[in-house]
């Protein structure tokens, strides 16, 4: 156990949980709020759908970012989730009375089931790559909800009727930005491991990976797996707040809603996809709320001029001096007015783990340095050596 | 068993009606440098795809070290000990040269993990990740790359991205090393240090290795046997002089 914390510590560096604590600390302002009663209740019921948002945007970013391959099926997996999940919720709710409880068994058994679909679909279409298996994805996706929608348990078009199970959004939204937390955390620590490495070299080059020894086939489908469990907690929660569930919501659209989210967070950055999930559901929420009434037909414009503006931002090179200018590094750079590091990155559109590397990870965790002997015979020997030169 | 490392029976490839490769016997010795040479098209690196198990001989078989192999994907082929470089780069190059490295590393018993004890970070996953980075390290050290261990690999010069895949290939610990034109691209003082390397690699971790290579000085200078492939076949075989003076591979590189 001993052995466990201090390798522990040499791994720990704090800029991988300063997402998490952002999160949370969003989550406890938003308990804060909402109890004083300074929130809106349309706000707080937004809250829970920003939620399974981030948890639909960084499960795809897996998918997409980090695997490299392009699917189209998201909302499937999700509509698998939300009908399947909670139908059983239903069923438990006639013996349980406690609808949170309800809703996390139900979690558990719709990650599950939605799991399943993803292992059922990923073994064949994963042997396609591309444009084929986008094609493949976004079929599935569309014959599942038409399942749902004909099959008699699940109300057929008229929808699952959740009423029964609803939870009110000041409960659930905490519940959801909890499991956003969670997830997130296994989907970084997956990424950061040997794991996230091998998953990471099969998107760089598939050959090489293959000539490496590397289980392409296993680590494609357990990608896919897990992504589509994370789709299925989302569709469950998805369940829990809105009634009735309806086959409609879970189309092709959806599909590339959630992708947007990912592409305009920029692909392979796990903090640029809770951004964009949670800055694009707001958006919409704001662009319902205004724009009601006879300006409801502008909506759609609006909400896609402000996509296509927030593209042009990221990618413009005439924008980028003042990307520079206002991105983070630059920010905190001025307030502890340090001179640049050696190993900044100049490069604006990097992905996530090129950042990783360019920051010297070694120097930080390596044993060397936290070797209190070593360290400084390692620096010594640096300086020594520069002297040199 | 025996003192053969890999031997190839009437291995052959066609391509449609393109016979690439046609009945190439070969055998490698344990610990030998085996050189693999001809003219462009020859179907040397044909050769080292089916070794490797990107493509599947037609005719013929293979042997490592006394198992037929024929048939086998390539993750399979790699997992029972042949390694190999890539005539054009092909190193992960969003990555860290450290982390290419530890990609290598990924299939070793000792740092066996299952991805679930990665996911919920249970005991055991941060030991495999420190010992990880160390034997990378170690590794690199070999290839005096060490100090570039955090730079991207796509900012390397050519000659140290050509010394990273092989050590990349040395990390998933082969019994056979394949190297394809690993002198490709680099000057004349990298070249000589490549040939101190590949030496060293041999005596130091008992590699059995067989390279490509255009550069007869190198050739000459480092490889025990050769095999002078030309237009599919065999045109010569034998111990390194001999092959290179044989009238018939003068007459395929010269002409006449």
């Amino acid at each position: 156990m001993a052995n466990f914390f201090s390798n522990y510590k040499k791994q720990f560096k704090i800029k991988y949980y300063i997402n998490y604590i952002v999160l949370a600390v969003f989550l406890v302002l938003m308990i804060i709020l909402s109890s004083t009663g300074i929130l809106s209740r349309s706000f707080v019921n937004l809250l829970p759908k920003i939620a399974y948002s981030i948890i639909l945007a960084i499960s795809l970013n897996l998918v997409v970012g980090f695997l490299g391959e392009l699917s189209l099926g998201h909302a499937g997996f999700m509509c698998v989730g939300a009908y399947l999940g909670c139908f059983i919720s239903l069923q438990l709710h006639t013996v349980i009375d406690n609808v949170t409880i309800c809703f996390l068994i139900s979690m558990v058994c719709g990650a599950l089931i939605a799991a399943v679909f993803g292992f059922i679909i990923g073994l064949p279409a994963l042997r396609l790559k591309g444009d084929y298996l986008a094609i493949v994805t976004l079929a599935f996706g569309e014959i599942v909800r038409n399942v749902f929608k004909n099959l008699p348990w699940f109300g057929e078009a008229m929808g699952l009727k959740t009423s029964a199970i609803k939870m009110p959004a000041k409960e659930l939204f905490i519940i959801s930005f909890v499991l956003v937390i969670i997830i997130l955390a296994l989907i970084q620590n997956l990424i950061r491991s040997k794991h996230g490495r091998a998953i990471t070299a099969i998107r760089d080059n598939e050959i090489a990976a293959k000539a490496m020894g590397i289980n392409v086939t296993f680590y494609k489908l357990f990608v896919f797996v897990v992504a589509a469990a994370f789709a299925g907690i989302a569709g469950v929660i998805y369940g829990h707040y809105v009634t009735p569930i309806t086959y409609s919501v879970f189309d092709f659209n959806y599909s590339i809603e959630i992708l947007v989210m990912v592409v305009i967070g920029g692909i392979g950055s796990m903090n640029g996809s809770i951004i964009a999930a949670a800055l694009i559901t707001y958006v919409n929420f704001l662009l319902q709320n205004k724009l009601s009434g006879n300006l409801a037909a502008v909506r759609l414009l609006v909400y896609a001029l402000i996509l296509i503006l927030v593209i042009i931002f990221n990618n413009a090179p005439a924008l980028k001096p003042l990307k520079e200018k206002l991105s983070i590094k630059s920010l905190t750079s001025k307030i502890s007015k340090k001179s640049k590091a050696p190993h900044v990155i100049k490069d604006d559109d990097v992905q996530w783990n090129r950042i990783e590397s360019k920051i010297k990870m070694d120097e930080v965790l390596s044993v060397d340095v936290k070797n209190s002997d070593g360290a400084i015979a390692e620096k010594g020997d640096r300086a020594s050596n520069k002297e040199g030169k | 068993m025996s003192d053969i490392m890999l031997r190839t029976e009437n291995l052959g490839i066609s391509f449609g009606g393109l016979k690439a490769v046609q009945d190439v016997n070969m055998e490698i010795k344990k610990n030998e440098l085996y050189g693999l040479v001809g003219p462009n098209g020859a179907g040397k690196t044909t050769l080292f795809n089916m070794f490797t198990g990107v493509y599947q001989p037609t005719t013929g078989t293979f042997y490592l070290d006394g198992e037929e192999l024929k048939g086998k994907t390539q993750e399979a082929i790699n997992h029972k000990g042949i390694a190999r470089t890539f005539q054009n780069i092909r190193l992960f190059s969003n990555m860290s040269v450290v982390r290419n490295v530890m990609v290598g590393l990924h299939n070793q018993p000792e740092f066996k993990c299952n991805p679930f004890v990665s996911m919920f970070h249970l005991p055991g996953h941060f030991d495999t990740e420190v010992r990880m980075r160390e034997r990378a390290k170690e590794i690199l050290k070999v290839f005096g790359l060490e100090e570039e261990r955090n730079n991207l690999s796509c900012n390397l010069p050519y000659g140290k991205q050509r010394k990273l895949e092989i050590a990349r290939a040395l990390a998933t610990n082969p019994k056979l090393l394949l190297l394809d034109e690993p002198a490709a691209g680099m000057n004349p003082n990298e070249t000589e240090e490549l040939v101190e390397i590949v030496k060293f690699i041999r005596d130091e971790y008992d590699m059995t290795i067989l390279l490509i290579e255009h550069d007869m000085k190198f050739v000459s200078g480092l490889c025990d046997e050769i095999t002078v492939l030309n237009f599919g076949t065999v045109l010569a075989q034998g111990k390194t002089k001999d092959a290179l003076n044989d009238p018939e591979v003068i007459k395929a590189y010269i002409g006449g």
